[in-house]
């Protein structure tokens, strides 16, 4: 079984966020990247219990500068075979999946998996988009994966459940919380991480399909309003008159 | 024209859908161009959706549309949108809206955007559109091209307005194929308003001490009409199903009102929450950070204040 998986980074969770004066650009300076959680945690480590249980081969894909490879090498050190970057910084969903469909389209993998979003942008659109472009299922949200008599069995979340789907190979699908288990890499994985193929390919260069103009903070909170624990009476009474929620 | 994609359960349409209905009407006057549903599948009460901007309610039917498939419900959408002439297709940011915003964006050539909470204008040819990025700790502002774009809209967004009349409701036959994907079941928890569309949520956390305690919980949501919802390490340790988890690696809502009991407000939680329009905490901690974050506070012991405010409830309910 051949497996692709899409790794992409995200500024670490606690990092604080920050603008410019002029609000265009995002404060890079000094910002910690971490391999984004449902990439690393999820969609890599199925990937690789598959091609344990079945054979193969799991690559992962990155679409950005070399700037960038401190994170493929992650998951390299995790347990993919091989890596390939693509070398451009993409702009938005669009210049990410027709990388990685042009890609593809040149290798025959069974599975493309992804994560569900990336936590900083959470646009979940470049695995529908890849998966358009190969013309293949796409499986979104998929917390459980089997593959089963040629077939792949997934859970995915859905509003307010679950779904159960079968589907045929090739396909695309985005991992969410729940796919695996997260594994954390070992030193005999870093050291062979070092060996292991990490190619860097030209990029196709396609314009993007949105433009970012700015940012913002988001409104601050005006300050807590402490409420006396005995008189709940008084918070009701808040949320409705002030809060008018109730 | 703007399309939009309507969401329903059981035939009745589901709110964020008339959120989106009303959305599309006040960008649709901006614009000078009619609004018109989409629903794939019957739906009670097409034609009521007239009442929140659509001028026609488009219904498709078709037994490989029977369920979910992101390839054939693209493909309706799309033969819906090209023969209507749609300039502007909005879905809701719901696992479907999401799982059919990346396909259809390519399918149709479209400018995309997903998690959208503000319409902010028009500028020339181009929508303005706002979203929360960074797990709500910034908004960023986008443009699409108003003449070709796709997104989806975020629930509590938007109030929905009823202004109008009925719409005349028209079906339309479309080709798709036998889907390739086959769904084998469909587990709903019933009767609860799925997180990401709940006006009121309660949640709690690791102070709850075990899951045998979760009846207070229950019993506050109820009283609201609620949904409830967890801390990550809540759902890590299976006292609560995972889809109940929010934060940064879990839900992501916008809830009018978020209850947190027992909930410490680590900034990977406040990420998923902080959206939401009024927040009350409930800790035990005077120092805890959630409070720094919410807008309402009671420094106190959950077991004791947890069921006397849902008694509160309870009293201002029958006297209202
Ligand atoms: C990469 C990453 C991603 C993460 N993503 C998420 C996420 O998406 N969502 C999330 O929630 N967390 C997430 N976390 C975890 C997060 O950092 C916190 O550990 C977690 O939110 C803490 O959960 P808690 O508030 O329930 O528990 P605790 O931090 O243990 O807080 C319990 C609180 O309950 C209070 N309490 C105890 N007893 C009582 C009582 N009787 N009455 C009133 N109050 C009481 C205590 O004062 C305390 O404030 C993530 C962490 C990482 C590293
Ligand atoms: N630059 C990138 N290179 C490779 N894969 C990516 C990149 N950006 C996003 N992805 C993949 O697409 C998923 C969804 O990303 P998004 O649509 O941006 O939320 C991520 O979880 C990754 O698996």
């Amino acid at each position: 079984m051949n497996i692709l998986v899409c790794i992409s980074k995200t500024p670490e969770t606690t990092a604080p966020i920050d603008f410019t004066p002029d609000g265009k650009e995002l404060k890079t300076e000094g910002m910690n990247y971490i391999l984004n959680p449902y990439d690393e945690w999820y969609a890599l480590v199925r990937a690789l219990e598959l091609k344990e249980q079945n054979g193969g081969a799991v690559h992962v894909i990155h679409v950005g500068p070399a700037a960038n490879d401190i994170i493929i090498r992650k998951a390299l050190a995790i347990g993919a075979d091989e890596a390939y970057r693509v070398d451009c910084d993409p702009k938005d969903a669009w210049m990410v999946a027709s990388e990685v469909g042009a890609f593809a389209k040149e290798h025959a993998y069974d599975i493309i998996f992804t994560g569900k979003e990336t936590l900083d942008y959470a646009g979940a659109l470049v695995p529908g988009m890849i998966a358009e472009l190969l013309g293949v299922p796409f499986i979104s949200f998929a917390n459980h994966l089997e593959y089963e008599n040629g077939k792949i069995i997934c859970q995915r979340e859905i509003e307010g459940g679950y779904e159960e789907v079968e589907a045929p190979m090739p396909l695309v699908v985005s991992a969410a919380k729940g796919l695996a288990e997260q594994r954390i890499p070992n030193m005999r994985g870093i050291m062979m991480a070092k060996r292991k193929p990490l190619n860097v390919i030209e990029p196709q260069c396609v314009s993007p399909k949105q433009t970012l103009t700015g940012y913002e903070k988001p409104p601050q909170r005006t300050g807590v309003k402490l409420i006396d624990p005995e008189n709940m009476d008084e918070l009701v009474r808040l949320l409705h008159e002030e809060a008018k929620v109730i | 024209m703007i399309l939009v994609v309507i969401e329903h359960a059981d035939k009745t349409v589901k709110k964020v859908s008339l959120e989106a209905l009303t959305l599309a009407k006040d960008i649709a006057g901006k614009l000078g161009t009619g609004v018109a549903a989409l629903s794939i599948g019957a739906i009670d009460g097409a034609g009521q959706l007239g009442k929140y901007g659509a001028d026609t309610c488009f219904v498709v039917e078709h037994e490989n549309l029977s369920s979910f498939d992101s390839t054939n419900y693209t493909s309706a959408i799309t033969q819906v949108a090209k023969a209507k002439d749609a300039s502007i297709v909005i879905l809701s940011h719901t696992s479907t809206g999401k799982s059919l915003a990346g396909r259809l964006a390519v399918q149709t050539d479209a400018g995309v955007l997903t998690g959208v909470n503000q319409f902010a204008g028009l500028e020339g040819e181009q929508l303005v559109l706002k979203k929360p990025v960074f797990a709500g700790k910034g908004i960023a502002t986008y443009q699409l091209r108003a003449t070709k774009a796709v997104f989806t809209l975020m629930g509590n967004a938007v109030q929905p307005k009823e202004l109008g009349s009925e719409c005349p409701v028209e079906s339309f036959a479309v080709e798709v194929a036998t889907p390739q994907t086959k769904v084998l079941k469909i587990d709903r928890v019933k009767g609860k308003v799925p997180l990401p569309e709940a006006e009121i949520v309660v949640s709690a956390g690791r102070g709850m001490k075990g899951p045998e305690n979760w009846g207070i919980i229950e019993e506050l949501a109820d009283e609201l009409g609620a949904t409830t919802a967890c801390s990550r390490p809540v759902a890590d340790m299976d006292w609560r199903p995972h889809n109940e988890h929010v934060g940064q690696t879990g839900i992501a809502i916008s809830p009018n009102l978020y209850i947190a009991a027992g909930i410490s407000g680590a900034i990977q939680h406040l990420a998923g929450v902080n959206s939401s329009k009024n927040i009350v905490v409930i800790n035990k901690d005077p120092e805890a950070p959630f409070f720094k974050a919410a807008d309402y506070g009671v420094v106190g012991d959950l077991f004791e204040v947890v069921p006397r405010l849902t008694e509160a409830i309870r009293k201002y309910k029958s006297s209202h």
